[in-house]
C-alpha cells in the first residue's frame, strides 16, 4: 500500500476495485466504514453485489475481466471534464499529453458495450473520484489475477496520476495484500528478479555487493517465475524446495501442477501439514507455525513486525529458517551458521535497502514501516510524498484485451473464483479449527436464482462444471450476489478442487494466473453417478 | 492560574494543561487518576451510561460524568472525595446485585475482570440490594464462539456500541429499559442469522464477561496461570498484533492487542477463533522420507537432511544448477524467505525462486 491503514478512515472518495474487502481483509474494511460513517462516499467496482456494495454510494457491476476498459472511460471522463489536476501533472509526472490523447477514444459509451456497465454510472464514478479531494483506491487480487493484471494495475495509476491522488492523506493506490506475509516474501527476495530489499539481479553493482557478501559468482540475469519452472518440470528444472505452500491445491490448473511435481526427480517441502503437495515429495520437513515460531513478517503497509513463540512446537518440528539452512549446510553451502531468527533478520536489514534502518530490537513493538533507510529514520508510512522514487510518475498509455478465454457456445458462463470470511485458502488451518464449520460447513457455487430457473436447478442441487480443463462436482446455491450469467466459488475446499477448472492464461509481465476468469458450462449431476470425465 | 496559555484545569488541587476537545477523564488519566469506568472504551464514542466516572466540579450542583464532559479553561476538579468515593460504591453494589456473579473467569474476555475488580476495589460485595436480576441469557444460542450470559449484564452498551462504531456491522442492539434491558440480535434470534461476522470484539469489550469467549473458556479446567504472548496474526495482510493466551504448554485463546499498530484492537473471526490448528493432531511432528516401496515414512533429522541435500545435490550435479528451483512461503516468517533465497543465490548462484504471489 502506498498509505497506512490509518490513512484508510481520511478518504472522502474511496474507490473499491476487485476487492471483496469485508471477507478477505475484515479488519481493513472496518477502518473504510468508519471512513463513510464520517461522510466518505464510495465506489466499488466488483461483477458481484458483495457486501462492500450496501455501503457504496455508487456500484458498478462489470463483466469479470473488463477492469481496464471501465479505467480508460473513467479517465476519459475526468478528462473531458477538466477534472485533472494540472499542477500535479506538470510537476510529477511525464507522457501526460500522449496520456489525454489516448483516452479521448474511450468513452464510457465504449466502455458500457464491454464491461455491461451504464454509460451513466461510469460517468458518475468518475465524477466521484475526479472530483475528490482526496480519493483513495484500493484493490487486491480482482484486478492483479488477469493475463491483464499489469495493464489494470497501471490503469489504477493513471487515474491517481491525472487527479494528483497520491502521495497525501487519505489517498493513494492501494493493494490489500491477500496472505500475511507476501510483503514479506518479496522484500526479502524470494522472487526470480530481485535481491533482498527489491535491488534487481539485473543491476551489475548489485550482483557485485551480494558477490561481496556471500563469497561466490551470482548471475546477473533474472530467474524464472514459478509459473514457468513448472511448466520446465522434469525437463529443465529436476528438483524444488517447496517452503509451505500447498501448489496442489491453490496453483490453477490442478492437473498440470500434480504432473509437474510428479516429474520432479527430487522434490522437498516444508509444511505443517501433510498437505496435497507434501504426498508427492521424497523428503518432507516438520516446520513450526503460528504461536510456535520467533520471527517477523511485513504487512500490507510495509509495517514490520515480530512473531513470538508462546508454545514449543509439536514433536521435532523445527523452524523454516533452521531447516532450510540445515540443508544448504549439507550441500556444504557456506554462510549458513545461524543461531537464532534474530540472525537471520539482522543480515537481512545488512543488506536491504529498505530494512537497512532496522534491526531486531528496533521492532519490537513494529512502530516501524520501510523504507527505513538508516538508522534513526522513523520510517515511511505514506509513499511517495515528496516525490516518486524513480522520478516521476509515468502514464502507461493501455488499450483494453479481453480474457485469455471467453464465453461461447460451450461454456457460456462466467466462473470467477475468490475467498470467504471465514476459511482461509486451502484450509489446512481454519479447517483444523473448531467451531469454523458451524459458519461456513461446504463450498457452494452461487448462481443468480434467475439463471437458476433458466436451467433448470433447485437452489441446493448438484451441478458439474467443466471447463476446458477439467470438472468438478459442486451444489449449487440462489443468491442475488452474483449477477446473470457469472457465477462464484472460493477454491478453499479440497473436496471441490475448483482450481481444476481455472489457469486459461497468465500475465505477460507478471505470470500471474487468470484466476478470476473462467468459461465454463454447467450440467446436472447425475445422480449417484461418478464426476463426469471430461 | 497560569495566564500564559490559558488551555488549564486544576486538577486535585494542581494545575494542568488539557489539549483542544479532551474530556476530563482523559485529561485525568494522563496524570495517572484512578477514576472508576464501566462503560468506557477508550476507541467508542463517550456514551456516559454507567455514571462511575462522576467528577466534583467546582461550581456544578451536581457531580458530572467525567467521560463524556470536555474539559473547559479554568475548570476546578475533584477525582476522589469521601462523597465520590460513596457515591460509586453503592453505584457497583446495585450493579453487583442485578447480576448472576461477579467472578467470572479471566479467559472470557480482554476486559472481562473490569467490573470484578472494581467491585473488590470499592469493596463492593455487601449483597445489601439482593433481589431482582437483569437479563435473560441465551443458552439456546448454538454458536461455538460467543457465549451470551446476560444475566450478568450491566447494560453498559459496549458490545452493542463496538459492533456498531469500530465494526459497522450493526448486529446487535438494545431492547427495552431497566431491568427489562436486553441486548439482542435483530428479531431476538441467534447471531449467526444476524448480520455478526464473529469477529468477537463484543467479547472482548465486555466489562462483566457477559459475553464471552466461548472457545476460550473450554480450558477453564487447566490449572496453570494464563500468559500472554505478543505476536501477529497469520491470515492475512493486514498484520493484526494478538496476545496468545497459553496456560503450560496449550494455547487457550487469543486476544486482539488494543496498542497494536495495524489493528488498534480490532480482529476477525479468524484471528480471534481459528487458532487451535496449531494444537492439531495431523500436524506433522517428525520428518518423513520416501522408502524403498514408494511410502512416505517417518524419518531422523539426520536422515531426512541427508536424504534431502544428497537429492537437491544429485539434480545440480548432473542437470547443472539451473534445474533447481526454491519455491517460498507467502505465509512463513521473513526469515523463511531470506533463507530460501539464499540458499539458490549464495549456494547455486542463481534466482532460481519465486514464492506464491502469483497464483
Ligand atoms: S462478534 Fe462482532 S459482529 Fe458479532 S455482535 Fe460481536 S461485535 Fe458485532
Ligand atoms: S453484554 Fe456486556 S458489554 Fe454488552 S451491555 Fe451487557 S455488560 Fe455491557
Ligand atoms: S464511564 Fe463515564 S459514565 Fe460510564
Amino acid at each position: 500500500m502506498s498509505n497506512p491503514l490509518r490513512d484508510m478512515e481520511k478518504p472522502d472518495v474511496i474507490f473499491c476495485i476487485g476487492t471483496n474487502m469485508t471477507e478477505c481483509h475484515p479488519v481493513a474494511a472496518t477502518r473504510l466504514k468508519k471512513a463513510i460513517r464520517n461522510g466518505a462516499k464510495m465506489i466499488v467496482a466488483d461483477p458481484r453485489t458483495i457486501d462492500l456494495v450496501g455501503y457504496a454510494d455508487v456500484h458498478l457491476p462489470l463483466r469479470v475481466g473488463s477492469d481496464a476498459a471501465l479505467l480508460l472511460a473513467m479517465a476519459h471522463v475526468i478528462v473531458r471534464e477538466g477534472l485533472v489536476n494540472e499542477g500535479f501533472m506538470r510537476e510529477r509526472t511525464t507522457e501526460a499529453e500522449a496520456f489525454l490523447e489516448h483516452v479521448k477514444q474511450w468513452t464510457p459509451e465504449w466502455a458500457s458495450t464491454i464491461t455491461g456497465v451504464d454509460a451513466a454510472l461510469i460517468e458518475e464514478a468518475a465524477l466521484l473520484y475526479g472530483r475528490a479531494e482526496r480519493g483513495a483506491i484500493y484493490y487486491t487480487l480482482g484486478i492483479t489475477e488477469h493475463i491483464c493484471g499489469v495493464d489494470n494495475v497501471q490503469s489504477l495509476c493513471n487515474l491517481a496520476l491525472l487527479t494528483g491522488n497520491i502521495g497525501r492523506e487519505g489517498t493513494g493506490i492501494n493493494p490489500m495484500r491477500g496472505q500475511n506475509n507476501i510483503q514479506g516474501a518479496g522484500d526479502v527476495g524470494a522472487i526470480p528478479n530481485n535481491y533482498p530489499g527489491f535491488q534487481p539481479v539485473t543491476d551489475p553493482a548489485n550482483q557485485a555487493k551480494f558477490q561481496k557478501a556471500w563469497g561466490r559468482d551470482i548471475d546477473l540475469e533474472k530467474g524464472i517465475t514459478k509459473v514457468r519452472a513448472l511448466e520446465r518440470a522434469g525437463e529443465q528444472i529436476r528438483a524444488m524446495i517447496i517452503d509451505g505452500e500447498n501448489t496442489v491445491v491453490t496453483d490453477p490448473d490442478r492437473e498440470h501442477c500434480e504432473h509437474a511435481l510428479k516429474s520432479l526427480d527430487f522434490l522437498v517441502v516444508c509444511d505443517l501439514f501433510m498437505t496435497e503437495t507434501a504426498e508427492l515429495a521424497h523428503v518432507v520437513f516438520p516446520a513450526t507455525g503460528f504461536a510456535e515460531t520467533d520471527g517477523t513478517q511485513t504487512n500490507t503497509e510495509r509495517r514490520v513486525q515480530r512473531l513470538r513463540q508462546a508454545v514449543p512446537p509439536p514433536g521435532e518440528a523445527k523452524p523454516d529458517w533452521w531447516i532450510i539452512s540445515q540443508i544448504a549446510r549439507r550441500m556444504g553451502f557456506q554462510g549458513f551458521d545461524y543461531e537464532s531468527a534474530k540472525d537471520v533478520f539482522n543480515e537481512l536489514c545488512s543488506l536491504s535497502k529498505t530494512y537497512a534502518g532496522l534491526d531486531w530490537d528496533r521492532i519490537e513493538f513494529g512502530e516501524y514501516q520501510w523504507p527505513v533507510p538508516h538508522e534513526g529514520h522513523p520510517g515511511t508510512p505514506r509513499l511517495h510524498e515528496d516525490g516518486f522514487i524513480n522520478g516521476r510518475g509515468i502514464f502507461k498509455l493501455i488499450n483494453y484485451r479481453d480474457p485469455a478465454e471467453t464465453v461461447d457456445d460451450e461454456y457460456p458462463v462466467w466462473l470467477t473464483t475468490g475467498r470467504r470470511l471465514a476459511s482461509y485458502h486451502s484450509r489446512t488451518q481454519t479447517g483444523r479449527s473448531s467451531g469454523i464449520d458451524y459458519l461456513l460447513p461446504e463450498e457452494s457455487l452461487e448462481v443468480h436464482p434467475d439463471d437458476l430457473a433458466a436451467w433448470g436447478f433447485q437452489d441446493g442441487d448438484w451441478v458439474d462444471m467443466a471447463s476446458r480443463r477439467g470438472s468438478v462436482r459442486i451444489r449449487v446455491s440462489s443468491t442475488t450476489r452474483s449477477p446473470r450469467g457469472t457465477v462464484f466459488s472460493s477454491f478453499s475446499f479440497n473436496d471441490v478442487p475448483v482450481n481444476i477448472l481455472t489457469g486459461s492464461g497468465y500475465d505477460p509481465v507478471t505470470d500471474t494466473a487468470e484466476l478470476k476468469v473462467c468459461p465454463v458450462r454447467i450440467r446436472p449431476a447425475p445422480i449417484g453417478g461418478d464426476v463426469a470425465a471430461d | 492560574m497560569s495566564e500564559t496559555t490559558g488551555r488549564t484545569i486544576v486538577l486535585d488541587g494542581q494545575e494542568v494543561s488539557f489539549e483542544r476537545g479532551e474530556t476530563i477523564f482523559q485529561v485525568a488519566e494522563r496524570h495517572r487518576k484512578e477514576i472508576p469506568t464501566l462503560c468506557y472504551d477508550e476507541r467508542l464514542d463517550p456514551f456516559g451510561g454507567c455514571r462511575l466516572c462522576v467528577v466534583e466540579l467546582e461550581g456544578a450542583r451536581n457531580p458530572v460524568a467525567s467521560c463524556t464532559t470536555k474539559a473547559e479553561p479554568g475548570m476546578r476538579v475533584t477525582t476522589r472525595s469521601g462523597k465520590l468515593e460513596m457515591h460509586r460504591r453503592v453505584l457497583l453494589e446495585l450493579v453487583a446485585s442485578e447480576n448472576r456473579e461477579v467472578d467470572v473467569d479471566e479467559l472470557s474476555g480482554y476486559a472481562s475482570q473490569e467490573m470484578a475488580t472494581l467491585v473488590d476495589r470499592y469493596d463492593a460485595r455487601t449483597g445489601r440490594f439482593a433481589g431482582r436480576k437483569s437479563g435473560t441469557s441465551r443458552p439456546d444460542d448454538p454458536n461455538p464462539f460467543i457465549k451470551r450470559d446476560y444475566e450478568n449484564c450491566i447494560s453498559c452498551y459496549r458490545c452493542v456500541r463496538v459492533c456498531a462504531e469500530q465494526e459497522g456491522d450493526y448486529a446487535i442492539s438494545v431492547m427495552n429499559r431497566g431491568f427489562e434491558t436486553q441486548i439482542t440480535t435483530e428479531f431476538g434470534g441467534l447471531l449467526k442469522d444476524s448480520s455478526c461476522t464473529f469477529c468477537g470484539q463484543c467479547v472482548q469489550t465486555c466489562p462483566t464477561g457477559a459475553l464471552a469467549d466461548l472457545k476460550a473458556l473450554r480450558h477453564v479446567e487447566i490449572e496453570e496461570p494464563v500468559e500472554k504472548t505478543r505476536s501477529v496474526c497469520t491470515y492475512c495482510g493486514v498484520g493484526c498484533a494478538v496476545d496468545i493466551m497459553t496456560k503450560g504448554d496449550q494455547v487457550v485463546g487469543i486476544q486482539p492487542a488494543m496498542d497494536g499498530p495495524a489493528n488498534e484492537g480490532a480482529l476477525c473471526v479468524k484471528g480471534q477463533f481459528a487458532y487451535d490448528f496449531v494444537h492439531h493432531p495431523d500436524r506433522l511432528k517428525t520428518p518423513f522420507v520416501r522408502d524403498d516401496h514408494g511410502r512416505l515414512v517417518p524419518a531422523t533429522w539426520d536422515e531426512a537432511l541427508d536424504r534431502a541435500a544428497s537429492g537437491l545435490l544429485a539434480a545440480v550435479n548432473q542437470h547443472g544448477r539451473h534445474s533447481l528451483y526454491a519455491v517460498a512461503s507467502g505465509r512463513a516468517p521473513n526469515e523463511a524467505g531470506f533463507t530460501l533465497q539464499k540458499l539458490v543465490r549464495a549456494g547455486l548462484g542463481t534466482s532460481y525462486i519465486d514464492n506464491c504471489s502469483r497464483a
